[in-house]
């Protein structure tokens, strides 16, 4: 017979700091957030989670702990995620 | 060297503080590239223009690619300075420069420092033009 100990709460894991910026920052309006999760995801599910959309549009940029990276990348516990549209500085 | 500013700057000037910290005698070349704001944009006139910027990821960023420019070609040193926030219309927005012994890397490295922060820095301009305000949606792409 198994035990269930429903007594305790689930607590997640992981804590996933995720920033979004300019006309992302707008659109979502959000411009920080705190994501949970058990376990590593790649980039594209931290930005499904925190912008509630499912695709990632092909100019979105995304950095984790201020590197470019590519949207399958894995983000750990306690990166800084960042999404953003094409830069335009200069 | 790279810095952000939040307020108006002389590029000019800049460069001519910044080439006293650089040994006298030892460069031959300095090329320099300013960047400052029209009052158009694609058939609009533009009164105005927020810069945005990541902190932390933009300085970091401008570090590298001052950093790769020095690895690429023999340079005695570069400077990237950059506007933020509030920019009005004759404002220098960017100014990046390179000193090197003969001209040829100081050209290329320059060059290289103002298409790097333009294709890859994280910075955004938003205008403010007779329609409101818009995103500018992406750099024009150099013709070279």
């Amino acid at each position: 017979m198994v035990m269930i100990d429903n007594s305790k709460q689930h607590t997640p894991q992981m804590k996933i700091s995720v920033k979004f910026f300019a006309s992302l920052r707008e659109q979502t309006g959000v411009s920080d957030r705190i994501i949970s999760c058990d376990e590593p995801q790649t980039a594209l599910q931290i930005w499904q989670q925190a912008s509630n959309q499912p695709t990632m549009p092909e100019n979105i940029l995304c950095a984790i702990n201020m590197e470019y990276v590519a949207p399958s990348c894995l983000v750990n516990d306690g990166d800084e995620v960042a999404f953003f549209p094409p830069v335009t500085g200069g | 060297m790279i810095a952000l500013r939040d307020t108006v700057f002389d590029p000019w000037q800049e460069l001519q503080t910044f080439q006293h910290t650089i040994a006298a005698g030892k460069y031959g070349a300095c090329c320099n590239f300013v960047g400052s704001m029209r009052d158009f944009n694609e058939g609009d006139t533009v009164s105005r223009m927020t810069l945005e910027h990541y902190p932390g990821m933009t300085e970091k960023f401008l570090q590298t690619i001052c950093d790769e420019a020095r690895e690429k070609w023999p340079l005695q040193d570069c400077l990237i300075i950059h506007r933020v926030g509030d920019i009005n219309p004759n404002e220098s927005i960017v100014l990046t420069a390179a000193w090197s012994a003969h001209r040829d890397a100081s050209f290329a490295a320059c060059r290289y420092l103002i298409e790097e922060l333009k294709h890859r820095a994280p910075f955004w301009k938003k205008e403010n033009t007779g329609h409101g305000e818009r995103w500018v949606s992406e750099n024009t792409a150099s013709e070279s």
